[in-house]
């Protein structure tokens, strides 16, 4: 070899495979302007529509004027539920099996809700219009508590249900109540309970909040009448999913649908389900033979498209005085809205909350969660989090450190104490998970160590005495969570969406220069699957990242899939991808052995290409053997090199971690700082560590900002309070706090690479952070719990039942 | 967030806007900066019929100094005012208030004029302009006056303006050479509105108040001079027992409403301690 050879080190880093901070490929369009939105879609003759929406939370419908919005210049057509029922669709079905109303019919449930639909050839004009529509209501008692859902004497809120006991999900109790969903052991729960020396219980609520991606959801449907064809461009984190609903419920075959999700700015579960936007603008474009463009404004994001969380959760442990929990037991009361469109997998009405016992040995628990309707808006997405997984790590997170603190013991402690031991793996949980891998001590020491945990509650002690001697008037706490995760759904023996399980795929289709194309069925928002797909294969089959194209989005040329969400992309479709591309390298490997003229297990697969063992310098690149599969395979082998991979993940992956929030409360204020944040995490194999990191900075501070302000509120007669960036806290890069990264690596065994996930871990394991933090400095003043969100009032506020204000 | 349909006019001199306002009638408001005006017409919460744009009216713009006061053309942005070396050498106070006014795009556009002639509460210039005994110059159909800043605010959104008056320049006395200054604003986050702010403006003589004048943002549905709260302060080293007393004196003409940023009683309690802070930090500047 001369001096020119590339040393094996150059050769690898040539490829920008997995483990490379490669640079996001997608951002040179992102960061200059020219990403292509579905706003960006204008197409000859476009109309738009826009909704006339709710004043009430609650109130019958008494008619609906349209005389005078149709004279308004530009206004082609008011489009109502009762237009809609003479194409059957003013009802729609929700992922939840749940139904709900496109339009108003008959009656209102929640402020905000669509009313009718104006459509006119601009969006200005499409305005004027709506005000000009005349809604006659009678205003009907609200219900706005979830704790008074189900009273004898709650308003009722259904009366499409009108004596239907039974629900999508069993048996409903009341008229207001959707399903009662229980897990676990409730005989033996009940019996550590009575043996327990040690028990603590407190209602922990998860406030109402939003995904809110700075993009809001829209579409553009365009019908096209000679060919029977629709051609929906939209904000879809699920595009062959909306095409199969759109299929199933316009009846419109399958393949005269074409769905295409361009650039995403944003999804967060914000764009997972099908909302009345999309119906609304297809039926506009059948009815008016245009394209109809839809595009939701914030405060109509805000108030109306799907909200998450929501839950509440009295939460009890039971434990021995040593600190060991012998027992977990839950109810949850979840507000679901005015109609139950969870976006989860359809079995499961609770998401996957039953990973409650978090990363503790729990020998058994027992969880029951009742699902209620108020006259709020619907959804109860996953917000960057796996189905209600967020709010299961919240609830335990809390409660271990309300534990800790009756025990009088300090929390990491009290969680090393208890934690899954790596030789436990897998794991079987009391509520029903297989855990697939985990080092849970490692990861907290880590932690721990980094830190100086110890040195921080010592200044935390010494603090507490300069306050109680009335030195200062700031108050430190330290916030532990240690989160365990439970993503990549999933398998298809306990996961679907109406019906398709929920596997995922990849199609690639090497070309002769050494180059390809790979095609998803999931679909990025933001989380930079163009340059990581690369990556996977890069490393896999030894063609350089730069060399592979990934495309996703349109249901006509990608393969199906069900779409980005719930950290699933990398479990599943990453899985797909490797999988696809090992079937490349297979058949490489016979075109290699047939051109280097030996037999296939003489050959060893070198970085960027074969090689025949033990004769080095006989080797075909990669790059030469996609040249021979267009000219020379072996005798009786099809020409090519394309593989397709549909992938059905035999379980979930658990990624975990171990943070720490360092927090200042100015107690006559309210006002915080977060003087420190660590963040560990450990997700399997790592593909691009910058990506992951620009994953944890992101969601960390979506849990910073639920955590401390971020909410959905309503006042008593249902309207609501925060639907604008005004008051609904987004923060900005001047109130987020500074993020330290860490990481371990424990491989997922049953993931081709490894990898687990991580795009939401931060967001699961933040929350309890942040709010153990403000928990934790006010402890000493003699509270165990205070409710999310830990804005600056309520600080104050608690500061001022805990009389350390006057 | 769609405005309703309105017709756009530039007059090129202060009477030509003053006579497009004058014939358009009721329905036409001045436009200046835009970022009040606008968010409540795309709310609908205004809906003028004719936006009269006063960019091209090249006399309300401008910083100039006349003697012992300071004259800001009503069109001057929050950005001049915080880029401006008179500004900085003479009403410091306002640099600082500017700075703490939404982010910098807000700041490029919007102006001080716009911002003392909106009324909204919110708004953190008049209690600025009270504190510092500003004079308000108004040009409408009936000819020109001045309004003290005192006498300007009568209720949200309700001003001395008459219809068809533009506001074209605000004067400000020079306050001492030595003298201390605070604008102490508690909010949620940048662009947010004060949740409770205070302004000082006072000299020390040996160690004690020897003037002093508070002003108070957001905390009544007009800015208010807090004038008892101030007498307290006067003639006091500033002791913890002072403080304490101005703090209470401000919090009794106090009465803001609920909202998303706290209920009355926190809103009112961190009024007193904005009040606090900045009388602190105005007597730590003052020479
Ligand atoms: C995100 C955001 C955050 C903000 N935060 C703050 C804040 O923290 N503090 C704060 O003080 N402000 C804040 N503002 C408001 C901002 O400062 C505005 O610019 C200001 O209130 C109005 O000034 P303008 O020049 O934009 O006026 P415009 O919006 O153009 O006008 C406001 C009103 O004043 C009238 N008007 C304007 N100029 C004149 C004149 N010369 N004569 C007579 N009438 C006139 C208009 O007709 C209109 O009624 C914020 C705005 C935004 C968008």
């Amino acid at each position: 070899m001369n001096d020119m050879t590339p040393t094996r080190e150059q050769r690898t880093a040539a490829l920008e495979g997995m483990g490379c901070k490669r640079k996001r490929v997608e951002d040179i369009r992102f960061t200059q302007g020219k990403g292509n939105y579905v706003d960006d879609v204008k197409l000859p003759g476009m109309l738009h529509g826009d909704f006339v929406r709710s004043p009430h939370a609650h109130a019958r419908v008494k008619a609906i004027k349209t005389e005078e919005a149709l004279k308004v210049p530009g206004v082609l057509a008011v489009i109502t539920a009762e237009t809609l029922k003479t194409v059957n669709l003013a009802w729609m079905p929700t992922l939840a099996g749940d139904v709900q109303m496109v339009l108003a019919d008959g009656k209102v449930l929640f402020q905000n809700q669509e009313v009718a639909f104006v459509v006119a050839t601009d969006r200005y004009a499409a305005d004027d219009g709506i005000n000009k529509v005349e809604v006659e209501y009678e205003p009907l008692p609200p219900l706005v508590d979830p704790f008074k859902a189900m009273d004898h004497n709650a308003p009722v809120l259904r009366e499409d249900l009108a004596g239907k006991t039974t629900g999508a999900h069993g048996p409903r109790k009341h008229h207001n109540h959707i399903f009662e969903w229980t897990v676990g052991d409730k005989d033996l729960t009940d019996a550590a309970f009575r043996r327990a020396e040690v028990t603590i219980k407190e209602m922990i609520s998860y406030h109402r909040t939003h995904p809110s991606p700075l993009e809001t959801c829209q579409c553009v449907c365009s019908f096209d009448k000679v060919k029977g064809e629709l051609t929906i461009w939209g904000t879809f984190q699920a595009p062959h999913v909306i095409r199969t609903v759109v299929s199933l419920i316009a009846k419109l075959p399958e393949q005269k649908i074409h769905v295409i999700a361009p650039d995403i700015g944003g999804g967060f579960g914000n764009k997972v389900g099908a909302y009345p936007g999309y119906i609304c603008a297809a039926v506009a474009s059948i009815v008016t033979g245009k394209p109809v463009k839809w595009v939701e404004d914030r405060i109509e994001n805000l108030t109306a498209t799907s909200f998450a969380r929501d839950y509440h959760m009295t939460t009890e442990i039971a434990a021995t005085k040593e600190g060991k929990v012998t027992g977990l037991r839950v109810h949850v009361l979840a507000d679901h809205g005015a109609f139950d469109a969870c976006a989860d997998p359809s079995k499961w009405p609770a998401g996957f909350f039953n990973i409650v016992t978090g990363s503790y040995d729990f020998p058994t628990a027992h969880l029951t969660v009742d699902g209620v309707y108020t006259n709020k808006a619907p959804g109860g997405v996953a917000y960057r989090c796996s189905f209600r997984v967020t709010e299961a790590a919240y609830c335990i997170e809390r409660a271990m450190d309300i534990l800790a603190q009756k025990l009088g013991m300090d929390p990491a402690e009290l969680r090393l104490k208890n934690f899954i031991k790596p030789e436990q793996f897998p794991y079987h949980s009391a509520l029903g998970w297989e855990y697939d891998s985990g080092d849970y001590h490692t990861a907290m020491r880590k932690m721990m160590e980094t830190t100086d945990y110890a040195a921080l509650r010592k200044e935390q002690a010494d603090k507490r005495a300069a306050f109680k001697r009335g030195e200062t008037r700031e108050i430190m706490g330290l916030g532990v969570s240690f989160f365990t995760e439970i993503v990549g759904a999933g398998p298809s023996k306990n996961c679907d969406i109406l019906g398709i399980a929920m596997f995922d795929s990849c199609e690639i289709r090497m070309h002769p220069t050494g180059a390809g194309i790979a095609r998803m069925g999931t679909k990025s928002q933001g989380q930079g699957h163009e340059t990581t797909w690369a990556q996977i294969i890069a490393t896999e089959i030894g063609i350089p990242a730069d060399n592979i194209m990934v495309e996703e989005g349109n249901t006509d040329t990608a393969p199906y899939g069900l779409g980005t969400y719930g950290s699933r992309s990398t479990p599943v479709a990453g899985a797909a991808i490797a999988m696809a591309a090992r079937k490349i390298k297979a058949k490489a490997q016979m075109i290699a052995a047939y051109k280097l003229e030996v037999h296939e297990d003489d050959l060893e697969f070198d970085i960027d290409g074969f090689r025949v063992k033990g004769l080095p310098e006989k080797f075909m690149s990669m790059k030469d053997i996609c040249w021979a599969a267009y000219n020379s395979v072996p005798p009786g082998m099809e020409p090519g090199l394309e593989a397709v991979s549909y992938y059905d993940p035999p379980n979930m992956t658990y990624p975990f971690g171990a943070y720490l929030c360092v927090m200042d409360i100015d107690v006559d204020t309210g006002v915080y700082k977060v003087r420190r944040f660590y963040a560990l995490d450990d997700c399997g194999t790592r593909i691009n560590p910058m990506i992951i990191e620009g994953q944890v900075h992101g969601g960390l501070t979506e849990a910073f900002a639920i955590a401390m302000g971020q909410e959905i509120r309503y006042d008593d007669t249902g309207n609501v309070v925060t639907g604008s960036f005004m008051d609904f806290f987004m923060p900005t890069m001047v109130e987020t706090p500074h993020w330290e990264t860490d990481f371990t690596v424990t491989p997922s065994p049953h993931h081709p690479i490894g990898a687990k996930g991580v795009g939401e871990s931060p967001n699961v394991g933040g929350v309890p952070a942040f709010s153990n933090a403000v928990n934790d400095a006010f402890s000493f003043l003699g509270s165990t719990h205070i409710q999310m969100p830990h804005d600056f009032w309520r600080n104050w506020k608690a500061a001022k039942t805990l009389g350390a204000v006057a | 967030m769609i405005p309703g349909p309105f017709s756009y006019h530039r007059p090129a001199t202060l009477a030509g806007a003053v006579k497009l306002l004058a014939d358009l009638g009721d329905d036409a408001r001045p436009l200046a900066g835009g970022h009040s005006l606008v968010p409540m017409m795309k709310l609908r919460l205004a809906t003028p019929t004719h936006l009269v744009d006063l960019h091209g009216v090249a006399d309300l713009k401008g910083i100039s100094r006349d003697g012992d006061t300071i004259v800001i053309g009503a069109m001057t942005t929050q950005h001049e005012l915080l880029t401006s070396g008179d500004i900085r050498q003479s009403l410091p106070i306002l640099q600082e208030a500017a700075a703490l006014i939404a982010d910098p795009q807000v700041r490029y556009l919007g102006t001080i004029g716009g911002n003392v002639a909106n009324g909204d509460p919110g708004n953190d210039m008049p209690a600025l302009m009270i504190v510092l005994g500003a004079n308000f110059r108004l040009s409408g159909p009936g000819g020109e006056r001045e309004v003290a800043a005192s006498e300007f605010y009568q209720g949200a959104y309700f001003t001395a303006l008459e219809p068809g008056e533009i506001l074209t320049s605000i004067s400000i006395p020079v306050p001492p050479a030595g003298h201390g200054y605070a604008y102490e604003k508690l909010k949620r986050k940048v662009g947010d509105y004060a949740t409770a702010a205070a302004a000082v403006v006072l000299t020390m003589a040996g160690g004690k108040v020897a003037t002093c004048a508070i002003g108070l943002t957001n905390l009544h549905e007009t800015p208010l001079l807090a004038t008892d709260a101030a007498n307290a302060a006067i003639g006091s080293n500033l002791d913890a027992a002072t403080l304490k007393q101005a703090a209470s004196a401000a919090e009794a003409i106090m009465a803001p409403a609920a909202d998303a940023r706290g209920p009355v009683e926190y809103r009112k309690h961190v009024g007193g301690i904005m009040v606090m802070r900045a009388l602190q930090r105005a007597a730590g500047r003052a020479a």
